[in-house]
């Protein structure tokens, strides 16, 4: 099974990579990009066949693939197997 | 008085640290490789600055797990010193020994500069001997180091006197244009609430010694032992 995690600033972190692209697109010839948030984005492959898969999942993504403090993250399930 | 100074893979302040530490009459400091399992034995102590695991994902957000930081947080909860310097702080922070965390830097520059800082509590472990306003001169070099804290957790750190160093100008005011990162409230260094655990992005380590171009950085480490001497008079 394929997961798919994204890991985003939270809104009241200042993220100047993402002002910096914001910048540049707006530079590139789109004047109308309001703001960009840069993340991460982690694909992972996963053997499915495991007990309470999705809350020790859920545990590294709190404790070692975000930081609370700073980051939000998303599980995102996309169901395809390899 | 020992002095157990973490190397992690990626660590590349350790040696520094030890130098420093060992140029303090009284003090020996070893290393601690991150694979053992206890800093029983020790006074304080010492995470030094570096990359640890390449700073992968974040900055020290690896080197948490590593196998002697349980060691490391069951000697900072019954009272020790612990310093955490650059990525230490970083490392500090992630584990949770010390709130807030450390973000890239607001000019997104890796800043490698010498930065003037003001003591923001007298009576602390680590700057004791310094009268508030005391400023010192130490090196920064980061390229995550803008210190963030969300509302509730700033209003304590104030109000509990955890923020120990800001950044200032050279004449010793609170303003932008001392801050090298853009750290939140210009804060450079903060303790946890127990006053115990200290953590801050400039090098003492890099500041002990006038050729050097400061030796203000000695007097953090010096503190600091005076704080354990003073606690040892007190067991007596």
């Amino acid at each position: 099974m394929k997961v798919n995690v994204v890991v985003t600033p939270k809104a009241a972190v200042l993220d100047p990579q993402g002002a910096a692209v914001r910048d540049a697109m707006q530079h590139l010839g789109m004047p109308e990009v309001r703001s960009v948030r840069i993340g991460k984005y982690l694909e992972i492959e996963i053997d499915d066949q495991t007990p309470d898969l999705e809350s020790r999942l859920n545990a590294l993504c709190r404790d070692l693939l975000s930081n609370p403090v700073i980051e939000d993250y998303e599980v995102q399930n996309s169901g395809a197997s390899e | 008085m020992k002095f157990a100074i973490i190397q992690f893979p990626g660590s590349n302040c350790d040696q520094d640290c030890l130098a420093a530490l060992n140029g303090i009459s009284g003090v020996r400091a070893e290393y601690v490789w991150h694979k053992e399992t206890s800093v029983d034995g020790f006074d304080a102590i010492v995470l030094p600055g570096g990359f640890s695991y390449g700073d992968y994902l974040r900055c020290g957000a690896i080197a948490r797990f590593s196998p002697i930081m349980p060691s490391v947080v069951k000697e900072a909860r019954t009272g020790k010193l612990v310093i955490g310097i650059c990525n230490g702080f970083q490392v500090l922070c992630e584990i949770g020994l010390l709130p807030g965390a450390l973000v890239r830097n607001r000019s997104l520059h890796f800043v490698c500069d010498m930065v003037t800082t003001r003591v923001e509590v007298a009576d602390s472990n680590f700057t004791h001997g310094c009268p508030e306003g005391t400023l010192l001169r130490m090196p920064v070099a980061h390229g995550e180091g803008c210190f963030f804290a969300d509302d509730a957790t700033l209003r304590g750190l104030n109000e509990r006197r955890q923020v120990i160093l800001r950044y200032v100008t050279p004449d010793g005011r609170v303003d932008p244009s001392g801050n090298p990162n853009g750290s939140i409230e210009n804060i450079a260094g903060i303790c946890n609430r127990e006053g115990n655990v200290f953590g801050l992005m400039p090098h003492p380590d890099r500041a002990c010694e006038l050729r050097l171009g400061s030796a203000d950085g000695a007097k953090i480490f010096q503190s600091m032992v005076d704080a354990i001497e003073a606690s040892r008079a007190r067991a007596a």
